[in-house]
């Protein structure tokens, strides 16, 4: 498959509150491209302009100079359809409880295709088939309040929302946080199905690097409003001068093979997955053994 | 010696509609002790973050009694006693952020309590010193990363003298290094002597604790030291939890060598297994 920029973001800037003293430069020039159906990860520290970088892919910030092209549409010019652009691209925020206002969850996540037009029926369908995609049971939970959920079922009932309006690149903003793990690993299932099979491009902001080793293509890191870094995860977690340089945390795994690395054990620091970390553990537990008889 | 607090029998529901209402916690009752270090775990939606909400009484028992120093928590002339007690801190940084200034955030509680200018000025320096947050003091807190935020939403809670902190999921926002900043802070507090009390989704952080508690449907399902908590991986699966990646590495590399141990639940006895391994198979052929 011919690879398709969906999302072309150069040299781009933001500055908030120009020309006050509160005055705060968050993008300073900044570029990306995110191919049709691929997944990508942004990763950096607080202030880093993660959040102000994907609040431009739909169209809530505009750009203040630079390019931001969007599956053919370039943001920079005065007359967008913005209905458009944000029916194509799902932002899912990183609270929750923001995002959802109606009083029942069947009736909150029904509300995005709703207001598109659809039949009736059309909307019931996409509503079951957004909460079954996010494991809530649609009998079982359309007509529970909203406001008696825990945390991680809002998360869950907000990811509906905009699945429900079937958009073509999915963009959130730590997808996982306050989810337990199986939801966790349920949830990063779900989005590397609609990702690998239904074709959908997915952008996700994280701090997880486990989630980010297990779901990325291709990773960005971002620091000072800028992206200093990409690159596969592969390539990422291997570089260990700027994961100190950049402060980048590794998955719990690599951290454990990065500390036998340096107490002179010949792992490879590379193996993400928990099996692959264990079979570097047995590999040089045996080796050891071999070269003594040897 | 004196539980710190005691639930008895505490049962609480939410309404959910006119008729109906959902059962959150069912007849839970345990204590916690001076300076214990205890995780509390659960599925999402398992009643574990509203059981924390009634460790200082931000929500009180539908039935059944919970005791802070032995005063009720439904007695509202002592909520003040109790609220010094125990403090909490929150998962998201900037909703319990309410000055403009760190040490004016961290002061806002003991204005409100009376404390002269004099103690004042003492224990925001002591509380800041303690999460390391002594250079920020003039900063505002907006510009401050997660983990930088937390540990001064915590020295707020610090600077109150509480006997016990609770930390509702306080790591969930943070990134790697914002988590290991604020896990150190909470090591070194119950090195202090502060009874901790973590409500967390990461098995890592729970291995940190002494002692787990395993929430499931609203009842206390298991209650232990991790060791004894972590070797019951199935169950822990069954209640859509899991063990640490160190517990789950540890039981491959015994699968193919024995004489690994499968009951490691932290990073550094991972390491410190490796050598063991390394060095007594190295022994063996000499």
């Amino acid at each position: 498959m011919p690879e398709k920029p969906i999302i072309e973001i150069e040299n781009l800037f933001h500055t908030y509150m120009k020309r006050t003293p509160m005055e705060h430069k968050a993008l300073m020039g900044t570029s990306m491209v995110v191919n049709e159906g691929e997944c990508i990860a942004i990763i950096g520290h607080t202030g880093s302009g993660k959040s102000t970088l994907i609040q431009h892919f739909n169209g809530l910030i505009r750009p203040d100079s630079g390019k931001v092209i969007i599956d053919g549409v370039d943001l920079s010019k005065k007359r967008i359809d913005i209905k458009a652009l944000r029916r194509k691209v799902g932002l899912v925020f990183q609270n929750p409880e923001d995002q959802i206002f109606e009083k029942l969850i069947g009736d909150d996540i029904a509300y995005g295709p709703f207001k598109l037009g659809l039949p009736l029926k059309e909307v019931r369908e996409r509503v079951k088939w957004a909460m079954d995609m996010v494991g809530l049971n649609f009998e079982e939970m359309k007509d529970r309040q909203t406001f008696a959920l825990s945390g991680g079922q809002k998360r869950k009932v907000a990811l509906a929302g905009i699945l429900a309006l079937k958009p073509k690149i999915l963009v959130l903003d730590e997808p996982t946080a306050g989810l337990d793990p199986r939801s966790r690993n349920e949830l990063l299932d779900k989005i590397k199905f609609l990702n690998k099979m239904e074709n959908l491009t997915v952008i996700f902001v994280s701090h997880n690097m486990e989630e980010v080793a297990y779901l990325a293509d291709r990773v960005y890191v971002m620091a000072n409003g800028t992206d200093v870094l990409s690159g596969t995860p592969e390539d990422i977690f291997t570089d260990k001068d700027k994961l100190q340089r950049y402060q980048i945390g590794t998955p719990e795994t690599v951290q454990v093979l990065y500390r036998l690395n340096d107490l002179g054990y010949n792992v490879n620091t590379s193996a993400f997955a928990v099996s692959e970390a264990a079979n570097e553990i047995i590999k040089v537990l045996n080796d050891g053994e071999g070269e003594n008889h040897g | 010696m004196e539980p710190i607090i005691a639930l008895e029998n505490v049962s609480f529901s939410y309404k959910i509609n006119e008729t109906s209402s959902v059962s959150v916690l069912k007849d839970v009752s345990f204590s916690i002790f001076p300076g214990e270090y205890v995780a509390i775990i659960g599925h999402n939606g398992s009643g574990k973050s509203t059981l924390s909400k009634h460790l200082n009484g931000l929500l009180t028992p539908g039935s059944g009694d919970v005791w802070v120093h032995g005063h009720n928590t439904k007695d509202d002339t002592r909520k003040l006693d109790i609220r010094k007690a125990v403090g909490m801190v929150f998962q998201h940084p900037d909703n319990q952020i309410v000055a403009t200034i760190v040490e004016e955030d961290v002061a806002f509680g003991l204005e409100n309590i009376g404390v002269s200018r004099e103690e004042m000025k003492q224990r925001i320096d002591e509380a800041l010193e303690v999460v390391k947050m002594s250079e920020f003091r003039k900063r505002p807190p907006h510009h401050l990363s997660g983990g930088q935020k937390q540990r001064v939403a915590i020295a707020g809670v610090l600077a109150m003298q509480p006997d016990c902190i609770v930390f509702d999921e306080s790591t969930s926002m943070l990134d790697t290094f914002g988590r290991n900043e604020v896990l150190q802070v909470m090591r070194k507090m119950n090195g202090m002597g502060m009874t901790i009390i973590t409500v967390t989704h990461r098995m890592s952080e729970a291995a940190e604790a002494d002692r787990i508690i395993v929430v499931e449907d609203g009842k206390i399902v298991m209650d232990g030291n991790p060791q004894e908590i972590f070797k019951h991986k199935e169950i822990l699966m069954e209640l859509q939890l899991d063990v640490p990646a160190v517990s789950q590495m540890a039981e491959m590399v015994h699968n193919q060598i024995p004489i690994f141990s499968n009951e490691l639940i932290q990073e550094e006895e991972l390491i410190n297994e490796v050598k063991r391994v390394s060095n007594a198979r190295s022994g063996e052929v000499v």
